[in-house]
């Protein structure tokens, strides 16, 4: 063991130029990914508070009596998927309006009838805050005779998860022709390695070297690099989130970084990255060394 | 010891470097390899380490069928053998010792009992007194000899030896030749491929001829024969 991690600080002694260069292109393979995981990882973050605001309201049609409108709402209530429901009447609702759309305060304090209609706020308890459950929900209060419109924000829900599901898609394709680009890398710099010790691994295998010991100082060094190369790019992250938080935090208040977990997949998945990298090329190269 | 029995060797390009050829060596011999260059002794030796495998016929090398060869088992049959190149094959970064030492450490020898094993090779072979000497201060023929110590430091029942005398002048060959003929008097199987005829005219060993692929004359069989 301690004769392999000698071979391996040696490579980087021997090729200094072509190491960095693997560590950096994995670093820049995992930084986009990472880019892209960090956009995914707040955009589902707002998501799930937007979820937690999911709320359907039903317009109750003018002059229905109040009466209706408890039992209703007790039936509403007892949906599996409704969690609470509230009645907003309509002088409630002109109040709110005042309070909350202060542009228009005078347009409403001048007003001879009140044009705003009473309303139940429908809250859905957690699981069935996704657009289908919504939407069922949706169609059983307009099957209310005294219903007059329901509105959900169903459409921009479902707009934000296909965001997030795009951010991921373009984060893992620029991240694979990364990727790529640093196996090819890594097989270069095994091939030189490889071209120059030529000599000593020829002897190795005659004196009756394991395969593995021969390949061994190889897949230590790539899964080095992709260690490198994994904490690099965690680096680059943290650089690139402070940045922008910095910059335009201000305005998006509530940014996250990455859990322990993300890091950590992050790490091993350069680990892998330079493991596999140079498990490919060892094979190919090492055939041409008799 | 060693078996090939109908042997066929012929490369991806259609050359045919060995035709049917069939020997059996056993335990304790000393035979030589003799032939123009290309007449297949290397290949021979090839054959031999599990470097190649036949195309046709069965290679049996100490309990190893060398057709069916996993690649896992290859070294398993190279630390039964120790091989001896033309060029030495020396680490020039390394003492002697350091180099016999190589062969210990890829093969997962324990650590400390390798310094007592190389010094004991190193005497075997009449270097002790310059284990510490890099190849570059060393003369072919005791290069030779480092190279020979680092063959035998695994103690293999069989010593291949490709023109060990190859790049030597007369009278380092004639102290490496000494030296193998006292390695196969401890009973050791060695086989030699040289096309050195005097060295093999001095001695009365085996000597098995090939030309061009083929075995045109093999002194345990033929003289039988005679």
């Amino acid at each position: 063991m301690r004769l392999l991690l000698r071979e391996v600080l040696l490579s980087f002694r021997r090729t200094p130029l072509l190491s960095a260069l693997s560590v950096t292109t994995i670093a820049f393979a995992l930084f986009t990914v990472g880019l892209f995981g960090l956009v995914a990882v707040n955009l589902r973050q707002a998501l799930r508070g937007v979820e937690e605001r999911v709320e359907i309201v039903a317009f109750v049609l003018r002059g229905t009596p109040s009466e209706t409108i408890t039992l209703a709402s007790q039936d509403v209530a007892a949906f599996p998927e409704v969690s609470d429901v509230a009645y907003v009447s309509e002088d409630q609702a002109l109040a709110r309006a005042r309070k909350d759309l202060v542009e228009f305060r005078d347009a409403y304090r001048d007003l001879q009838v009140n044009p705003l209609p009473a309303s139940l706020e429908i809250r859905l308890k957690p699981g069935y805050r996704d657009s289908r459950h919504v939407q069922s929900v949706a169609e059983r209060l307009r099957s209310f005779k005294f219903v007059e419109d329901v509105r959900y924000g169903r459409d921009w829900i479902a707009r934000l998860d296909q965001l997030r599901n795009l951010t991921g898609l373009v984060g893992f394709l620029i991240g694979a022709a990364f990727a790529a680009v640093a196996v090819v890398i890594i097989g270069v710099t095994i091939r030189l390695t490889i071209l120059q010790r030529a000599r000593e691994i020829a002897i190795m295998r005659v004196v009756g070297a394991s395969n593995w010991f021969v390949r061994g100082p190889f897949l230590l060094e790539g899964a080095f690099k992709g260690l490198m190369g994994g904490l690099l790019s965690l680096a680059l992250c943290r650089a690139a989130y402070t940045l922008f938080q910095q910059n335009v935090g201000g305005a998006l208040s509530g940014l996250i970084f990455f859990n322990t977990g993300h890091m950590l997949l992050i790490v091993l998945f350069g680990v892998l990255l330079g493991l596999g990298g140079s498990l490919v090329s060892v094979g190919r190269h090492l055939r041409d060394v008799h | 010891m060693i078996r090939f029995a109908h042997v066929f060797k012929s490369y991806p390009n259609g050359a045919l470097a060995l035709k049917d050829v069939s020997f059996l060596l056993n335990k304790g011999e000393f035979v030589f390899l003799t032939g123009h260059s290309g007449a297949g002794k290397s290949t021979i030796l090839k054959l031999l380490f599990g470097e190649q495998r036949p195309t046709q016929g069965e290679v049996r090398v100490a309990n190893f069928v060398v057709n069916t060869l996993r690649a896992g088992d290859v070294p398993r049959l190279r630390r039964r053998l120790g091989v001896v190149f033309q060029d030495f094959r020396l680490l020039a970064d390394r003492t002697a010792s350091e180099n016999v030492a190589f062969a210990l450490e890829v093969t997962g020898a324990r650590r400390d009992t390798i310094p007592a094993r190389v010094m004991r090779v190193l005497t075997q072979v009449g270097l002790a007194s310059k284990a510490r000497a890099y190849p570059r201060e060393l003369s072919g023929g005791e290069q030779q000899r480092v190279a020979i110590a680092r063959a035998l430091v695994n103690d293999p029942p069989i010593l291949l030896a490709d023109e060990p005398t190859g790049n030597l002048d007369e009278r380092a060959t004639r102290g490496v030749f000494q030296l193998l003929r006292e390695i196969n008097g401890g009973g050791t199987l060695v086989v030699m491929a040289t096309h050195d005829l005097d060295l093999v005219r001095q001695t009365t060993y085996r000597t098995i001829e090939l030309r061009d692929g083929g075995i045109v004359f093999d002194s345990a069989v033929d003289e039988v024969k005679a």
